[in-house]
């Protein structure tokens, strides 16, 4: 019984000192400099692979790899690249380059970081033998083979300790926005040896590494903490990072407004409607590099020729995409005025025939009507998609939009599973439209382009194919000043706007929060919260 | 009652070889490639597929790849997760937890169900009775996640009483009011059989020749009453404990609970076959091994039931 006592009386002893500390502290702070040992906790999903860079196609590895590497280059807050480990990166003609990087960069362990760790780990990443989930970033170097292994491309020189050369199999004028891709980080010689081992406690040279050799608690959290051998652009303000590895992300916003998480890169949509209420001017929603669109492939009856492209067009006008984006998404989609994104340097809002991505109902019937005089429609209009996310209300509204304006049939397809979606896409056995969707890899037009409309691409999951967009691609592809290359790209996405491939929709917004203890949050243009910036009191 | 257990463990080898051949086959034949899902919107190599492909055995038929599955479990070798890890350290890390969450669950409802069963069966109609009646009604109509949601949103976020979510390595304190939200329905189920169960018993002429004889009530009801009601209410809880052991989908999802539940949802999913099939067989293990421990329960609280070879 007395025993009870006393724990009753130290625990209010505790709360009335707490109470006393926080009196203090909110008293005499009044500027937030943060505590430059304190970690922060971020939101993050369990790697589906072992943290090796050439080896991670996900987010949820992908981002934890972004903080444990450097890589040549870096995007900033808007997006723009800036060198990191590179000192220069440059080229004559877009094709050879010479990278020269900073003298004195090393690993975590203190380990020496040379122009040889580019090249081994690059060709590491290439060999078909090493079956590396990010193989194809390396396509574009001389002497890649997809199917059989080749050793050392032939594109890759040492020239020196601080600087390389790298040969590509064609121009390509944005190869060194590229490099802060995380495919391209450099790895430390004895990763090599046992690349299993080594993905399980990775050794980087970035802002962060591991806080112990044990520091990926597997499907709970990992641990980073500040590196000191790096002296980078991106140098932490804060002690550290934990992320915390959730399934679902309404359990994650439950610990952001609980307070057991500092910071949250993406909003379940069940809480859309609320998430600017409940954090108020600590909730982020701004557009992202993500694309939504509806592809309707090439083989499908009524759309190709001149029938198609009326077609498309009217399917296009009819959709009202500014009540879509506000009543079902609740203001966290914008809608689209191009195929690419608003955070990608060089994206504009005013191209030639930009107009179609604007709700016309007259016209759309009108077009529709001119349509049906070549060959007159039969049968329903069905957009497939995968059933398992958060997919049919959109695909409803976005049918019934088109039904409304245009009077004809139109549905949605759903499949069970992505799985069973993308075997249908890629098969090519899907008869219907269907949802696509794209995330840019890294801030440049083209790789919203090329991936995805150039013919016979690896993404053309509509097989378009269009000689005037190929050439105008390849006209951006191959100038040597970006201001140019970009005014290129837009041309290109003209042909496009007239074409219609794809429909476009919206682009996803980055929805995020962070909590009270944590100021000097951005996102970047990869939705990413910038973590190094993040300062915590 | 030795060859009792050796006859029913020998009948569980054939059980457990039926079931993992046919959750092998159902996740054989889940429509779609698991494989190219892993690379999301964005089409792979065609090469880099095939040799993954290989990697993961997926090119063979699947009376191939069952019996490299089956006899790599023979060398302790549960195969391999996409991530690489192996899936017998997943089991490893997760069984525990969810155990942990079942055991806490189980004896907070066996212990408040039985208690206010027993109180309801003895004071039949009266107050107390009716309102626990009442309660446990709301609680079996409601879903679990309602239950689950509220309860995160009242005593996380709003009382900050507990963490909202369960921190890394599951610790106990966090894992409280989970275990109260997974006990909240089978604890309302309990509290109804038991009064059932105790209601009837206190009618019965032994209990009656029990008053008669002078016997009092605190000897009465522990030993000739309760003891009497309990096989129902342990063939229930038992069988419940099952239920929490194979893993609580719903709950583990919402407060982030590395347990069993959520890691066998997320392997379905992915189209993990190893891991589901890995995973389903240790959880007919265990419900194998809970209902002969219930079997065998009968016999302590009834000497008349007899095992028969």
């Amino acid at each position: 019984m007395n025993k009870r006592r006393y724990g009753v009386g130290a625990i209010a002893l505790i709360a009335a000192s707490a109470l006393a500390l926080a009196g203090c502290a909110s008293g005499s702070s009044t500027t937030t400099s943060g505590d430059s040992a304190a970690v922060i906790s971020v939101n993050g999903s369990e790697p589906q692979n072992p943290l090796v860079p050439t080896n991670t196609n996900e987010t949820g590895g992908g981002k934890i790899l972004d903080s444990l590497f450097a890589g040549l280059v870096y995007y900033d807050a808007t997006g723009a690249v800036q060198n990191d480990v590179a000192d220069s990166i440059t080229t004559d003609d877009a094709q050879t380059y010479t990278i020269k990087i900073k003298s004195g960069q090393k690993f975590s362990d203190g380990e020496d970081l040379t122009a040889k760790n580019f090249v081994d780990t690059w060709n590491y990443g290439a060999n078909a033998a090493n079956t590396q989930l990010n193989q194809s970033w390396f396509n574009i170097i001389e002497g890649f083979d997809e199917k059989n292994p080749v050793e050392s491309l032939s594109g890759l020189k040492v020239v020196d300790d601080t600087t390389f050369t790298v040969t590509l199999t064609e121009p390509l004028s944005d190869f060194p926005i590229r490099l802060g891709y995380s495919a391209y980080y450099p790895l430390p010689e004895k990763a090599f040896e046992d690349m299993e081992a080594y993905g399980q406690n990775p050794i980087g040279n970035g802002p962060y590494k591991f806080a112990s050799d044990t520091a990926w608690a597997h499907n709970e959290k990992l641990d980073l903490v500040v590196n000191d051998t790096y002296d980078g652009g991106r140098k932490a303000q804060n002690g550290g990072v934990t992320y915390k590895f959730y399934s679902s992300e309404d359990a994650a916003y439950a610990d952001l407004l609980g307070g057991n998480l500092d910071v949250l890169d993406s909003v379940p949509a069940s809480a859309y409607a609320n998430f600017q209420s409940d954090l108020g001017d600590r909730a982020v929603n701004q557009p992202a590099a993500i694309f939504q669109s509806f592809t309707i492939p090439t083989n499908l009856a009524h759309f190709s020729g001149d029938e198609g492209k009326l077609r498309r067009a009217a399917l296009s006008m009819a959709i009202n995409r500014d009540e879509i984006t506000d009543v079902i998404f609740e203001g966290t989609r914008t809608p689209a005025s191009d195929f690419t994104s608003p955070v990608i340097d060089g994206w504009s809002d005013s191209l030639e025939g930009a107009d179609v991505l604007k709700y016309n109902p007259d016209e759309a019937k009108k077009l529709w009507a001119q349509a049906d005089a070549i060959s007159p429609w039969s049968g329903s209009f069905q957009i497939g998609y995968n059933s398992d996310s958060s997919h049919q209300v959109w695909v409803d509204a976005v049918s019934n939009s088109i039904k409304n304006v245009l009077g004809i049939d139109a549905s949605g397809a759903p499949y069970p599973t992505f799985a069973e979606f993308r075997t249908a896409v890629t098969g090519k056995t899907i008869t219907t439209a269907f949802r696509t969707g794209w995330q840019a890899d890294y801030p440049g037009l083209y790789n919203f382009l090329q991936p995805l409309y150039q013919t016979g691409a690896s993404s053309n999951d509509g097989d378009y194919s269009s000689a005037d967009f190929d050439a105008q691609l390849q006209k951006g592809a191959t100038a040597t000043d970006t201001g140019a290359a970009n005014d290129e790209f837009s041309k290109a996405q003209d042909i496009l706007l007239k074409d219609l491939p794809a429909i476009p929709l919206w682009y996803s917004n980055v929805t995020g929060g962070y909590g009270e203890s944590v100021s000097n949050v951005q996102f970047g243009w990869n939705s990413q919260p910038l973590y190094y910036e993040i300062t915590k009191s | 009652m030795a060859g009792y257990i050796l006859r029913r463990l020998l009948q569980a080898v054939p059980v457990l070889l039926g079931t993992t051949f046919l959750i092998y086959f159902m996740v054989f034949a889940m429509p779609g490639d698991p494989l190219l899902a892993l690379f999301g919107d964005k089409a792979p190599d065609p090469a880099l597929l095939e040799r993954l492909r290989e990697q993961y055995h997926l090119d063979q038929p699947f009376i191939v790849q069952y019996f490299l599955y089956l006899g790599g479990i023979f060398h302790g070798d549960f195969g391999t997760s996409f991530s690489g890890e192996p899936v017998s350290a997943i089991l490893v890390r997760t069984f525990p937890v969810t155990i942990r969450l079942a055991i806490m669950a189980l004896i907070i409802e066996f212990v408040g169900g039985v208690l206010i069963g027993l109180i309801s069966g003895l004071r039949k109609g009266k107050l107390f009775d009716a309102s626990a009646l009442v309660v446990s009604l709301i609680f079996i109509s409601l879903p679990i996640f309602v239950i689950a949601f509220v309860a995160q949103f009242v005593f996380g976020i709003q009382l900050g009483w507990v963490k909202t979510t369960v921190s890394a390595g599951a610790p106990i304190q966090d894992l409280i009011l989970p275990a109260f939200v997974l006990a909240s329905i089978t604890f309302a189920q309990l509290i109804r059989l038991t009064r059932a169960s105790v209601i009837e018993t206190e009618q019965l002429d032994f209990v009656r020749t029990a008053y008669s004889k002078g016997l009092s009530r605190r000897r009465i009801i522990p030993v000739h009453i309760l003891r009497n009601s309990l096989i129902p209410v342990v063939t229930y809880a038992a069988t419940d404990f099952g239920v929490l052991l194979v893993g609580a989908t719903v709950t583990e999802g919402i407060f982030n609970v590395p347990g069993v539940g959520r890691t066998l949802y997320q392997a379905i999913v992915q189209g993990q076959g190893p891991t589901v099939v890995s995973f389903v067989t240790v959880m007919v293990l265990i419900y194998l091994v809970v209902n002969l421990v219930v079997d065998l329960l009968y016999g302590l609280l009834d000497p008349r039931i007899r095992y028969v070879k």
